[in-house]
């Protein structure tokens, strides 16, 4: 199976290709893909460079374009899949129905894989996408068990890769407008779930409260480390009860399924991350390599350590395993 | 003129709450198309199986056309068999709303649901060169979005989701068991308990969303009606009024006196507030701003004359 790895910066990027990532994957500095964050991503430059560097180390690279093209706004999009493709982009990652049938029209060898955004979540929905836009990869949706993969795997004709490590959805990607909901920027159109220019600390007594727009995400007691108000990872009140509605501030951990994600068949396996640093991003490629190669036995101390630098430190299955729900 | 179409309903509520529905929907009601059918969890379908032959019947002998609704999330071998059934058994339109239901029904005349991303008119191209002869665009849409969308000319009628809490997530989780100390698997349909949604506010007592199952759906009804206007301008020809634990007999009539010009836009809104009490309107998709915001527009804006 390939590990597919996270890159926001050109720094991240080389990290991970000397990790041992068979692709890296990474965006332009625009809305042109969902981690539009300031200070991330690469320039047309910097993906040349990335893109050389890569090839030299027998490493592929994929251009995430995975947000929905503005109406009116056309352009920046598909100058994005113009300049990724004449770059030399091993795939692009794609939601957008009218982006790839651009893409597809004007570069009919273009590897086409469909984004995690595009929430192609059964097997009439993958075949629908190789039949219309012949994407030749799908990255399925955080919302099914690895039973659920091995059942679609068996009934389409392109490969499969799943997210294994890293920050984690709990609603369906690519159909989420919670955060555009509080803040007007779509994560879907802008680029970027609970943007930071949206974000507010703020002191109230002993407590510390963090908002997104005009909407209290969480409270924080004396000595409770204040985490970013993702809208979905936020404390609400339902009825009398009180905590975590949708999900705690966990992150995705399936490494401990290697084995049966390969009975599956799936093709390979994505960190997420490309807000992280580079020495995060290195840490984690490198242990994941190692865990890869190594035998099932071998593999708890491995991952263990990694956990340690899991976001606070709890990890979850989600999806991949029925109880989730 | 401007067509109403009732969009399907959410929320679960029992057979007999559903019936009664319907029934005065086909009695009363000035819409022109009926959206039935589950969307949101696969679940529920039992609730309402034992009504729908009756219900159907009603609704066309009113002279409503009957479309029915997809799931929205299809997941399980189960819920791909129940969408692939639904489109090869049915003898009514389907309203697609996730890609299984796009990708089966190919070459046949249907509709696409607000739950399908279509943010271009590139989208909706290439949907409509494949079947789709109506969408109604996803709410979160500024009306910048939605009049390009129009202009692009694209095949397809399109239509705008004008009145009613505004689905914004779903989850293969459910919120709303879980808070009631359930699975989805074992969930008892507790969802049920609340057939306007279970509140959700923030730890600071806001009123910020409802969960509805596996949904999750604004607090603010969205309410489109001082807009009418431009989106009639810029070709839009069709409503979604989405069905809400209210009259919506007496909404479908508000929206068709503000169509008709009978009443004003504010008008419009004070009976709209005096119908639904619970929920304060939004409509900040539409002006481009945070979807729960309110951009109140100066009095007779709406209408010139």
């Amino acid at each position: 199976m390939e590990l597919i790895c996270p890159a926001g910066t050109p720094a991240a990027f080389r990290e991970a290709v000397d990790a041992g990532a068979d692709a890296v994957y990474c965006g332009f500095r625009d809305e042109t893909n969902a981690r539009n964050f300031p200070g991330l991503n690469f320039s047309r430059e910097e993906l040349r460079d990335a893109i050389a560097y890569a090839r030299r180390n027998g490493c592929q690279t994929f251009v995430a374009l995975n947000t929905f093209m503005r109406a009116g706004d056309e352009e920046i999009w598909h100058r994005a899949a113009s300049d990724a493709v004449n770059l030399g982009a091993d795939a692009l990652i794609l939601a957008d129905f009218g982006l790839m049938a651009y893409v597809r029209e004007r570069y009919r060898e273009q590897r086409l894989h469909v984004s995690v955004q595009a929430s192609a979540s059964n097997p009439e929905a993958i075949n629908f996408l190789v039949e219309a836009f012949e994407a030749k990869r799908v990255v399925l949706p955080r919302t099914l068990t690895i039973a659920d993969i091995a059942r679609i795997k068996r009934k389409v004709a392109c490969e499969i890769e799943v997210f294994v490590f890293g920050g984690l959805c709990v609603m369906a990607e690519g159909r989420c407008s919670l955060s555009s909901y509080a803040t007007g920027k779509s994560p879907n159109m802008n680029g970027a779930c609970s943007p930071a220019s949206h974000v507010r600390y703020r002191q109230d007594g002993q407590q510390m409260l963090s908002e997104l727009g005009e909407f209290t995400i969480n409270r924080f007691g004396p000595g409770e480390a204040a985490g970013y108000p993702t809208l979905c990872k936020g404390r609400f009140d339902i009825g009398d009860a009180r905590g975590y509605a949708f999900e705690d501030p966990v992150s995705l951990d399936v490494m401990g399924e290697i084995e049966a994600l390969k009975a599956a068949g799936v093709s390979a396996l994505k960190i997420e991350g490309r807000q992280r640093g580079k020495a995060y991003v290195a840490e984690v490629v490198k242990t994941l390599r190692l865990a890869l190669s190594t035998s099932p036995a071998a593999r708890g101390p491995l991952l263990a350590r990694l956990r340690a630098m899991s976001e606070g430190q709890k990890t979850t299955v989600g999806a991949y395993e029925k109880r989730w729900r | 003129m401007t067509e109403l179409t009732m969009g399907p309903i959410y929320y679960l509520w029992d057979g007999p709450k559903w019936r009664d529905f319907y029934l005065r929907v086909a009695d009363e009601a000035p819409v022109d198309r009926v959206v039935l059918g589950e969307t949101v969890c696969s679940k529920r379908q039992h609730f309402i199986e034992p009504h729908l032959v009756e219900v159907v019947e009603r609704l066309e002998r009113a002279g409503k056309t009957v479309v029915f609704s997809s799931l929205a999330l299809v997941t399980l071998e189960r819920e791909s068999r129940f969408v692939r059934d639904l489109i090869e058994t049915s003898h009514h339109q389907i309203e697609a709303n996730d890609l299984s239901a796009i990708g089966l029904i190919k070459g046949r005349g249907h509709l696409i649901g607000p739950l399908v991303n279509v943010y271009n008119g590139a989208t909706a191209r290439l949907l409509a060169q494949r079947g789709a002869e109506r969408i109604c665009l996803p709410p979160e849409l500024p009306f910048a979005s939605v009049s390009q969308i129009a202009a692009a000319a694209t095949g397809a009628m399109l239509e705008v989701f004008a009145f009613g809490r505004i689905p914004l997530a779903i989850s293969a989780r459910c919120a709303h068991a879980r808070s009631k100390g359930n699975t989805k698997d074992n969930c008892q349909f507790v969802c049920g308990e609340e057939p306007d949604g279970l509140s959700l506010k923030t730890l600071d007592r806001q009123s910020f969303l409802v969960l509805n199952g596996v949904q999750t759906m604004s607090h603010t009804c969205q309410a489109l009606v001082s807009e009418l206007e431009e989106m009639r301008d810029a070709g839009i020809r069709s409503l979604r009024l989405s069905p809400q634990d209210c009259d919506m007999v007496g909404v479908a009539k508000t929206f068709r006196e503000v169509l008709d010009r009978r009443i004003d836009p504010e008008s419009a809104l004070d009976q709209l507030r005096a119908i639904y009490p619970t929920a304060p309107f939004s409509n900040g998709f539409h002006h481009a701003k945070e979807g729960a915001a309110w951009i109140a527009r100066a009095k007779n804006a709406g209408f010139a004359h």
